[in-house]
């Protein structure tokens, strides 16, 4: 067993941990944070991906041991006290999640993205989110929300969140 | 634009409301059955077979069980006691729980390992020996009948070779003697592959079994709870589990798309050792063994013929299916219909004779045939009458959208008898086409398709126009084990005018949190916000068959509509008390009921509802909460005019769809923009059989590629930009008009895009390749054929 030391959205965390525990389990199983998903066993889906000291990751592919001293950002930690984090506000307004399943790995994915490239043509969202599968949506509408939450990051005007469906 | 009848703040049909559901999904609060933990659970793993067919000549679990940690070793020896090593399938078919000699499948359930975290359980899996004496599977479906095939199901009594069915549709005889005097006859071989759902949720349960009260909760991944509940039932009863001692709960799912209606080993495993052990038993797949274990969708081999005029008339069609459903029969059809509504397939064309038949055969494949995305076996049926179509219009010499054209059913012809014996409610489609085509600049294109040729280059169009059948179903002819497949809405309206809506379907995603209030909101004219809709639990949601064939509009929708409408009877008879007047000086417009003439006398829906409640007519039944079990009078026929435009490099063959338009037609829209969303996933899981996915097994039985690794879901770079659009023809026979639109994108796009790569590929004398299509079958087959 090995004792760990690390911050979860910013809070002070410790834990014993066994060498082969993953994060993504110490995530869900011991800290009983669900918002972070599994839906595969080859590091392909992305349902997993949180921030690791900002960087996106798939959580089950880091030993829990890795993260100690490291700050994890998980879905639970997107929202502040002023509200929902503009990615979050871009998925519900453009309709960019069906079952939701994919949904926190996703929009932790374009956490970074955006912050790398705060106006990402599409294809570079494309791109930049193909680590993370969704079976739901066709990903038209995740490119919308991410260039909604870009806008809004940004302070520029919002684009229209109306369903281009005529 | 699309026309509503209710204002914003009540929200009824039309309006692109955002979804309800949204808000805990985006903060991290859903509830999916991996996320339920309860006190004293125990996790479950499962050993599972190397070999696709394999003698077991022994289980030794005593390494296992010397894990700190591990619990029991259950194997098929130890259900037979209880008599549950075996369980029905949907289709009246049996499949192993756990298998007590033999395996007949690679992956397949050989024994579960119980332990008390989901490491031990792991470790204590691994640590199970089997001994297998392996033999020759059957793998080749075209070899099943074949005298020297091994008997797949020698358990079955009376089964003495490899097939489960024959199944027939429209005139034989009529056909044949189309066919014997046309002047043209196109003729088709398609393989339709096997492929998976792949919801990025895999399967799971947590088995909870209350020793005390004898009473099983079982929270699982279930597109259709209450289905569930009887089969349990129907397999437990005898071990006291009946029917009122099971609460099955579907929490929030992460997709089903099909894949979660069948019962799995799994569940019954974890069910028994509850039942056995008393303590809450959790068992969560892998995606490894979700693909390679669950329910496949398609494998679907298929001899299509087409005969017409040489103008470009069609006479008739005829079809002939091998079906490979492994080793058991266990798709979720409506018991009537052994290969679903694959009758369809005569397509959305005007003539009058076609003959379809069908065998099934078992193999040494996983089991299944679950209706993917799909109201059973229809993507499979659409595919063939769309590709042979273009054959068709190739052979004459006609552009395929004018052959389609000159083809259609016209608008004025509906309700239209189909060959195979449906009466169509409904369609436009002509303006489907044209719609699509003015939208991609159709003229334009082949233009400079013509320049493209001339300059050396590969570019191809495809069109797809298909018809949908959904809303299983009339219960005349549709059940599911015995239990006819209506469905259900409860609505209860509280004192304050706010109200909870209950269904017997299931959302996986499709948002019914959202449409069904809406539904609710159009007929009484309560606010939709005000609406909550609860699902998924069989102790308080009334009985149905579940959300899947794109059935919940067409069925729930409108059992929803019609119990609103008893409550606006209701409402009309209280309105005319408070205001003594009679019934019919009465005018509704959402949300209140004034006195024609006198709009100023009027009483809201909320008035009326309080007076329900604390002052309602003498003699009436306060209260204001209605039930109805919706059964539908007829299917409903979605259609849609899809056109995909593909590049394709003509020296490394890779594929790209420049653009793709979809152009649907579910009648009445809920929700646009959750119908466009609708769209857009099916499409990209219609450009994922046609390019991407398909399970693969080698001679032995062996998957190829069984992880996420090798089988291809589309990211977002393979999937294109969908351009979306609507037609509207309400459906005449239901309440709302609706007609569902869930899987028709699935079914509609992968012709499309096989028809445009075909197109692109004609230039090389190229008729028909099957699906998917990948850069190197294209090579593969350029070579062959000496081109290159
Ligand atoms: S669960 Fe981590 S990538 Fe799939
Ligand atoms: S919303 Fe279901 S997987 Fe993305």
């Amino acid at each position: 067993m090995h004792e760990i030391k690390f911050k979860v959205n910013g809070e002070e965390k410790t834990a014993s941990v066994e060498s082969r525990l993953l994060l993504v389990h110490l995530i869900r199983e011991n800290l009983s944070m669900t918002g972070t998903h599994i839906g595969c066993d080859t590091s392909s889906c992305g349902a997993c991906t949180v921030l690791i000291d900002g960087k996106s990751a798939k959580s089950c592919t880091i030993l829990a041991v890795q993260i100690n001293g490291k700050d994890i950002t998980t879905v639970e930690g997107l929202a502040t006290a002023e509200g929902l984090h503009p990615l979050q506000e871009g998925f519900k307004e453009n309709h960019a999640l069906q079952c939701g399943f994919c949904t926190p790995g996703v929009m932790l994915r374009a956490v970074e993205l955006l912050e790398k490239n705060p106006n990402p043509t599409e294809e570079e969202i494309r791109w930049g989110i193909s680590g993370n599968l969704c079976r739901c949506t066709g990903y038209n509408n995740i490119v919308k929300a991410i260039q909604y939450a870009g806008a809004k990051m940004r302070g520029a005007e919002l684009p229209s969140t109306e369903p281009e469906f005529v | 634009m699309i026309k509503c009848k209710t204002s914003k703040e009540i929200g009824g049909m039309g309006h692109s409301i955002k979804r309800k559901e949204d808000a805990r999904f985006i903060q991290g609060k859903g509830n999916y059955v991996d996320d339920i933990k309860l006190p004293g659970m125990l996790y479950m793993d499962i050993v599972r077979s190397p070999y696709a067919y394999a003698k077991i000549l022994n289980i030794d679990a005593s390494k296992a069980l010397e894990i700190p940690g591990v619990v029991a070793v259950v194997t098929g020896k130890d259900l037979e006691k209880y008599n549950l090593h075996w369980m029905p399938t949907l289709m009246s078919d049996t499949q192993m729980v756990l298998p007590t000699d033999t395996v007949m499948y690679q992956a397949q359930e050989v024994a579960a390992v119980i332990a008390t975290s989901r490491y031990i359980a792991r470790d204590g899996k691994e640590a199970v020996m089997v001994e297998y004496e392996p033999m020759k599977p059957l793998i080749n479906a075209h070899k099943a009948l074949d005298a020297d095939a091994p008997l797949m199901r020698p358990d079955k009594e009376g089964q003495t070779n490899n097939h489960i069915w024959h199944w027939e549709a429209g005139d034989k005889e009529a056909t044949d003697k189309v066919f014997a005097d046309a002047d043209v006859v196109v003729k088709e071989h398609m393989y339709i592959p096997r492929i998976h759902v792949a919801s990025i949720e895999t399967c799971g349960c947590v088995a909870s079994y209350d020793k005390v009260d004898n009473h099983l909760t079982m929270y699982m991944t279930t597109q259709a709870p209450h289905a569930i509940r009887t089969v349990i039932a129907l397999v437990a009863g005898h071990v006291g589990l009946t029917e009122e001692k099971i609460r099955v709960i579907s929490p929030d799912i992460g997709g089903g798309f099909g894949g979660k209606v069948p019962v799995y080993p799994g569940y019954v495993i974890a069910i028994a050792v509850s039942f056995l052990t008393g303590s809450p038993i959790k068992w969560i797949e892998d995606r490894s063994e979700n693909l390679q274990a669950d329910s496949f969708a398609r494998d679907y081999h298929i001899d299509v013929e087409m005969a017409g005029t040489k103008d470009g008339k069609i006479q008739a069609t005829r079809f002939k299916v091998l079906a490979d459903h492994g080793y058991t029969d266990a798709s979720a059809n409506p018991s009537k219909f052994p290969t679903g509504l694959f009758s369809i397939g005569t397509g959305s064309y005007d003539y009058g004779t076609a003959f379809m038949e069908a065998d099934a055969v078992y193999t040494n494949k996983p089991p299944g045939g679950v209706a993917y995305r799909c109201s059973f076996r229809v993507t499979e049926a659409v595919h063939a009458i769309e590709r042979i179509t273009d054959i068709f219009a190739k052979e004459v010499n006609k552009d395929p959208a004018q052959l389609r054209f000159e083809n259609f059913i016209k608008k004025e012809d509906f309700p239209w008898k189909s060959p195979t014996g449906w009466e169509y409610d409904s369609g436009d489609y002509h303006a489907g086409l044209q719609k699509a085509m003015d939208a991609i600049e159709y003229d334009a294109l082949r233009k400079e398709q013509v320049e493209k040729r001339a300059e050396g280059k590969l570019m191809g169009i495809g069109i797809s126009t298909f018809t949908e059948i959904v809303g299983a179903g009339p219960s005349k002819d549709f059940d599911i084990l015995g239990i006819k497949m209506f469905d259900s809405a409860e609505i209860r309206v509280h004192p304050t005018g706010k109200a909870i809506a209950r269904f017997g379907t299931k959302s996986q995603g499709q948002g019914h949190e959202t449409t069904y209030a809406q539904i609710i909101a159009e007929e009484l004219g309560i606010p939709s916000a005000h609406i909550q809709i609860e699902e998924g639990d069989t102790d308080t949601a009334p009985y149905g068959l579940g959300t899947y064939a794109s059935r919940s509009t067409p069925t729930a929708g409108a059992a929803a509509a019609v119990a609103a409408r008893k409550l606006r009877d209701k409402a009309r008879k209280i309105a005319a008390y408070l205001m003594e007047v009679s019934e019919e000086d009465l005018e509704w417009e959402p949300g209140k009921f004034s006195v024609k003439g006198a709009p100023e006398k009027s009483k809201t829906i909320q008035e009326i509802v309080f007076a329900a409640y604390t002052n309602h007519p003498p003699g009436m039944e306060a209260g204001f909460e209605a039930t109805h079990y919706y059964d539908p009078p007829n299917l409903t026929f979605p259609s849609g005019a899809y056109i995909c435009v593909v590049d394709i490099d003509n020296e490394t063959f890779e594929i790209k769809v420049r653009r793709f338009v979809a152009i649907d037609d579910c009648g009445n829209i809920i929700n646009p923009m959750i119908v466009q969303g609708q769209v857009h996933g099916g499409l990209t899981q219609g450009i994922a059989p046609a390019m991407y996915e398909e399970l693969i097994y080698d001679e032995d039985g062996n998957i190829l590629n069984g992880t996420f690794m090798d089988y291809l879901v589309p990211t977002a770079v393979e999937s294109p930009s969908w351009e979306t659009g609507h037609t509207i023809t309400p459906s005449p026979h239901h309440p709302i008009g609706a007609k569902g639109v869930g899987e028709s994108p699935t079914v509609g796009a992968p012709p499309a895009i096989a028809n445009a790569i075909v197109d692109a590929l004609s230039v090389y004398g190229i008729q028909h390749m099957d699906i998917p299509i990948t850069p190197y079958k294209i090579w593969k087959k350029l070579k062959e054929m000496g081109k290159i």
